[in-house]
């Protein structure tokens, strides 16, 4: 019998929540913060759905609803990338060593 | 660009993600860290691209959308002052949940787009899938918006109880699960969309309950939510890089909202169901007695600490709220030339958000090798000569550690009052969020500065 796909995604799944168990755990709490604000911007890579959504399938009218719907959450998510990312950059930088 | 070949890059850009925030271990790596992500982000956008093949008209949309949005998130990322980082957070949070929503709504209103099927016959599991993801996208989405409104100060920060809360939500969970359950036997619309409304009802009613000092726990879990909700449209999608960001996403939320019960010694649950401050401010008042207090000047806090050998400074919230970060460092500054040690002592849950104070100093150029964590700080107070609280309150009181019946009973605290002698700048006697009185205040070797926490540190500053 073959195995579902839906099972190899499951397990990738899981194996990620594993590796994310152990990597966050690794982050010093001083940069927590920054934690926050980058986890944001790579949760935004939700963007792929949105551009599925506005491009594929398109029809003749690239205004349908579900079109719609693609565009704004590309909107939403590219928001989200740039200022994330550019927000935790801002961050990092301030973070200095003591001066010898 | 075949299928097989765009998962490969997915799951690049997946690694990537992972050493994004591997880089976060020590502040010299995480820089470095920070491209691994911009890097995932762009092969997997691009990947999307060539693997959709479709650069008509839509492309160009997209392209104009993307760069809409793309500048509107530079434009804040840039503007933003640092102060401002928990609710900036907490809106982008929102936007990633509101972001799985309409590509969750999009996937169901054109199905044959995303290869799940046609409408009104969808594949049961994708269904499944899209329907968890839109529920805990809009919950996400509507909750990280009060987050937002209270953090901004647009609501108040006192939580908003009323009777059978509890209950309610409950009810409106076991409905979600109905609604999901019927969603996969009708396919009807109507349901879909009935999900997506009472999600955002949810999200509203979970949030207004938990208090301004609270926040900390409710970004965290907010931020693991949009992981989960990522997850879910990943699922959907059959995008391992979705999968894998969902996962790491959630579990860092999970873990940081951890991090923060402990540093309250409460539990998940005991914070989610709201009202510490709603019920213990009552019984404070009535035992509200007056106590003798010191009270000094800025003159008197220069001279202590200006002739101290070692000076700890614990911030707080109150910080924040006075932008006294730059003073504080400029005062720290002239006891260095006087030739005191400082270092800084930071509790867990100190400030809005996990690490807020920590983003503060280091706005103010404080060096991070001067900042410390609870346990390791903790210890060095019984040699210090100065403590200086400044905007902290509650995770300095001594109660925590010998009153069995006071609510923060178990709290780790800064072991503040085993210094010599404790500044502790405040406008006034006023019990901090959790309702209690600080004993603190009225110890003998404890020193109140009644003035706001900018101010005093400036005039300490002058009169060194």
């Amino acid at each position: 019998m073959e195995i579902d796909p839906f099972i190899f995604r499951l397990s990738i799944f899981i194996l990620s929540i594993f590796v994310g168990y152990y990597v966050v755990w690794s982050v010093t709490p001083s940069l927590h913060t920054p934690l926050m604000s980058v986890t944001n911007a790579i949760s935004s890579v939700i963007i792929v759905g949105a551009i599925i959504a506005s491009l594929a399938g398109a029809s003749e009218n690239i205004f349908e609803t579900s079109n719609i719907f693609g565009f704004l959450g590309i909107i939403l998510a590219a928001v989200n990338i740039f200022g994330g990312f550019l927000v935790t950059q801002r961050m990092l930088q301030m973070y200095k060593k003591k001066k010898k | 660009m075949s299928a097989n070949l765009s998962a490969l890059f997915y799951l690049i850009s997946g690694i990537l993600f992972i050493l994004a925030l591997r880089g976060l271990s020590s502040p010299e790596t995480s820089r470095q860290g920070n491209y691994f992500g911009i890097a995932g982000m762009v092969i997997a956008i691009v990947v999307t691209f060539l693997s959709v093949g479709n650069f008509g008209t839509g492309f160009i949309y997209v392209l104009i959308f993307l760069i809409i949005g793309g500048s509107m998130g530079a434009f804040i990322a840039f503007r933003i002052p640092m102060t401002a980082m928990p609710e900036l957070v907490a809106g982008f949070h929102s936007l990633v949940g509101l972001a799985a929503v309409f590509v969750a709504i999009s996937a169901f209103l054109k199905p044959e787009a995303f290869g799940l099927g046609i409408i009104g016959n969808i594949k049961l599991a994708s269904l499944i899938e899209m329907s968890l993801g839109a529920a805990i996208g809009a919950v996400t989405f509507s909750g990280s918006i009060i987050a937002f409104l209270k953090l901004r100060g647009i609501m108040s920060g006192a939580p908003i109880t009323f009777k059978g809360q509890h209950f309610i939500n409950l009810i409106l969970g076991i409905i979600i699960i109905f609604l999901i359950y019927y969603l996969c036997k009708s396919q009807s619309s109507n349901i879909f969309w009935s999900l997506v409304v009472i999600s955002f009802i949810l999200g509203v009613l979970l949030i207004i309950p938990i208090g301004g000092a609270d926040m900390p726990v409710v970004i965290s879990m907010l931020n693991s939510y949009s992981g989960w909700a990522a997850a879910g449209i990943g699922f959907t999608l059959e995008n391992t890089a979705l999968i894998i960001t969902g996962a790491l996403v959630g579990s860092s939320g999970a873990i940081l909202s951890y991090i923060m019960c402990k540093g309250m010694n409460r539990s998940f649950f005991n914070v989610i169901l709201g009202g510490w401050g709603a019920t213990d401010q009552a019984s404070n008042l009535q035992s509200k007695e007056k106590k003798p207090v010191k009270n000094g000047n800025a003159d008197d806090a220069a001279f202590l600490m200006k002739n101290a050998s070692s000076v700890i400074i614990v911030p707080g919230y109150g910080m924040a709220v006075a932008q006294a970060q730059h003073a504080l460092r400029e005062m720290v500054d002239a006891l260095k030339k006087n030739g005191v040690k400082v270092s800084y002592a930071i509790h867990p849950v100190a400030g809005r958000m996990p690490g807020h104070m920590n983003v503060l100093l280091a706005e103010a150029n404080v060096p991070y090798d001067e900042v410390f964590e609870l346990e390791e700080i903790n210890n060095d107070f019984a040699n210090c000569d100065v403590a200086y609280v400044i905007g902290a309150n509650d995770v300095t009181n001594p109660v925590a550690k010998s009153d069995p019946q006071s609510p923060i009973y178990g709290m780790p605290v800064l072991d503040v009052e085993k210094s010599k002698s404790v500044l502790f700048v405040k406008r006034s006697l006023s019990p901090g969020y959790a309702g209690i009185d600080n004993d603190l205040f009225y110890r003998d070797n404890t020193l109140m500065l009644f003035a706001d926490a900018k101010k005093m540190t400036e005039e300490i500053v002058k009169s060194l």
